[in-house]
């Protein structure tokens, strides 16, 4: 049987790419259903053909509000969590000193916490100092939670680092912001930009702990969220639609930069 | 990526970049880790340590909403959160724990694929596992509810091959449904946690030497007997940090249980957040969360004593 061999020599081959297409699946759905008319309320079954969603995608209240505060939320995130946690990588690789054991144990816990248990502790924090929830407290639990990814991150890559470069630099009477700027922080731009990449994509999308910390505030997931209970509006399918196009597009430049650069490079 | 570090060691450890020591460095230079370390790790400790201090005591209070909360360390709250919770904790783990020997059944193939057969798809297959990251998860969930729809595609030829028979008769369904079941929601579950399971295995995968492979060949190894011998220990790390990445978020999830699931499949995290906000008893919720977070913390540990990886790096 040349079939059967065939798919016994390519089993992790098949078993993969079934895979994929499991992943893959829900994204296909959902931009099939944005060019859905749905009847009631929920988009849930096939209906008609329809522009509708995708030439307005605005038109639903309160949907473009809450991507706008979720992009806004998403950017000074990425840019609290990239600082602090660029930092704390730095201080943790290249320098010796007490209590380092102490600090990678509390970088790595809230990596190690069920998210609710987080969510949940930082709101009785909240309650107990009467802060007002909304906006700020939503970017603290965000820049908290994304500061051990962005660690993680950054360290794999300065780790990698050979400090003869920035000896070399010194030797050449570079000094200290010199060398830091030309050399050490070129080097570990893939880390930072990989780091700043997660931390951008976890607080757009995080539902958990927004749900608990953000009070009467809306963000995307939540809009979401209240959305699968009161019907969805189409609208929801064409942005997550539009979310997974740019990302690949966005991902794929990347790539085809990056091979251009490698190629003029070789010769 | 590395999920755990070793417990502080006396002895230097090996990945510190060399350094040339040419004078003995100023108070000031010494001083330069503490001033990087300080504002990252004081958001940590007052964002992240001091709730969990709050939550202990808010676990031990006993008041109500309109009179006040007061710690009179009363433990009962507990006893009867486990007693009235114990479904909840107990169908927790034992979705995640499905989801995640799913995860890592359904994921060990497209890594290993990606590492070692895509050749120039590899970039493009990558980009396509982490592609989800970026459309909200909350949409694709609800996509679950079309595809596993009462009389859509899925459950038809689930019937037509007559699984859905045998999966009701374990309980993981009910009678040609789908949705609103156990399996549902492990599905669910399974759907979103793949990437964190997908990346950890094809970066311990990827550092693996090809030439291992050849050799084993060369010693007359089948590619069976060089999977098990050679590729699977190897990737081990992999394979644990996959299963924390997926397992332990997995265990606090509420998302997958509320949308695809019913009143039976509620999970402990659905409870916490309930209790949190909607009823606005504190002092169970909080030990709740507590109660799950030590159940975490210890499948982990006994979890990592048993794999024999304390450092995984």
């Amino acid at each position: 049987m040349p079939v059967l061999r065939w798919i016994r020599r390519n089993l992790v081959v098949i078993a993969g790419l079934l895979t994929l297409a499991y992943m893959i699946l829900p994204n296909i759905v959902v931009m099939v259903f944005s060019f859905n008319k749905p009847n009631g309320r929920f988009n849930y079954a096939w209906q008609r053909f329809s522009l509708d969603a995708w030439k307005d995608p605005c038109g639903v209240a309160d949907l473009c509000g809450s991507l706008s505060l979720s992009l806004q939320i998403a950017f000074w995130a990425t840019l609290g969590a990239t600082a602090l946690g660029t930092m704390i990588a730095f201080a943790l690789v290249r320098y010796r000193f007490r209590a380092r054991g102490a600090i990678n144990s509390l970088i790595f816990l809230p990596m190690a916490m069920p998210e609710v248990v987080m969510a949940a502790s930082l709101l009785t924090l909240f309650l107990n100092m009467g802060a007002q929830l909304g906006f700020w407290t939503v970017l603290i639990a965000h820049i908290m939670f994304c500061l051990s990814f962005v660690v993680t991150a950054v360290k794999a890559r300065v780790m990698s680092m050979d400090p003869r470069l920035e000896e070399a630099a010194r030797d050449l009477y570079a000094g200290p912001v010199q060398t830091f700027l030309r050399v050490t922080l070129p080097i570990a731009a893939p880390g930072i930009a990989a780091g700043a990449l997660l931390a951008f994509a976890l607080s757009f999308d995080d539902f958990i702990i927004t749900n608990f910390n953000a009070g009467s505030t809306v963000t995307f997931p939540m809009f979401v969220w209240g959305s699968a209970q009161r019907g969805t509006p189409v609208q929801i399918n064409v942005i997550g639609t539009a979310m997974f196009i740019m990302a690949i597009s966005v991902v794929l430049v990347g790539q085809v930069i990056a091979a251009r650069r490698k190629n003029n490079a070789r010769p | 990526m590395s999920l755990t570090e070793a417990p502080p060691a006396p002895a230097p450890q090996p990945e510190e970049p060399r350094e040339l020591k040419l004078r003995k460095p100023s108070t000031r230079k010494r001083l330069v880790p503490y001033w990087l370390l300080l504002p990252g790790i004081l958001w940590l400790v007052v964002f992240f340590a001091l709730p969990l201090v709050y939550q202990a005591s808010t676990s031990v209070q006993t008041g109500s909403l309109e009179q006040g909360f007061e710690v009179t360390w009363h433990f009962q709250t507990y006893v009867d959160a486990l007693r009235e919770y114990y479904p909840q904790f107990i169908r927790s783990l034992l979705y995640a724990g499905t989801a995640t020997i799913l995860c890592l059944l359904l994921g060990y193939p497209l890594a290993y694929l990606i590492a070692f057969k895509a050749g120039r798809w590899r970039n493009l297959v990558l980009v396509l596992v982490i592609a989800p990251f970026f459309t909200s998860f909350l949409i694709r969930t609800l996509a679950w509810k079309t595809i596993l729809a009462d009389g859509g595609a899925v459950v038809d030829v689930l019937n037509t091959l007559h699984v859905l028979d045998v999966t009701s008769w374990l309980g993981w369904t009910e009678s040609n449904r789908v949705l609103a079941t156990p399996m549902a929601v492990v599905c669910g579950l399974t759907y979103n946690f793949l990437p964190f399971m997908i990346l950890p295995l094809y970066t311990s995968l990827e550092r693996i030497d090809g030439r291992l492979h050849e050799a084993a060949g060369d010693l007359y190894a089948t590619p069976a007997t060089t999977f098990r011998k050679v590729t699977f220990p190897l990737s081990m790390p992999g394979v644990v940090s996959g299963t924390l990445l997926t397992f332990i978020p997995a265990s606090g999830d509420y998302v997958n249980a509320e949308l695809l699931g019913s009143t039976d499949t509620k999970m402990v995290g659905s409870v916490i957040q309930s209790q949190f906000l909607r009823v606005l008893d504190y002092p169970t919720a909080a030990a709740l969360s507590f109660i799950l977070m030590a159940i975490v913390l210890l499948a982990v540990t006994f979890y990592i004593r048993r794999s024999g990886t304390e450092d995984l790096v």
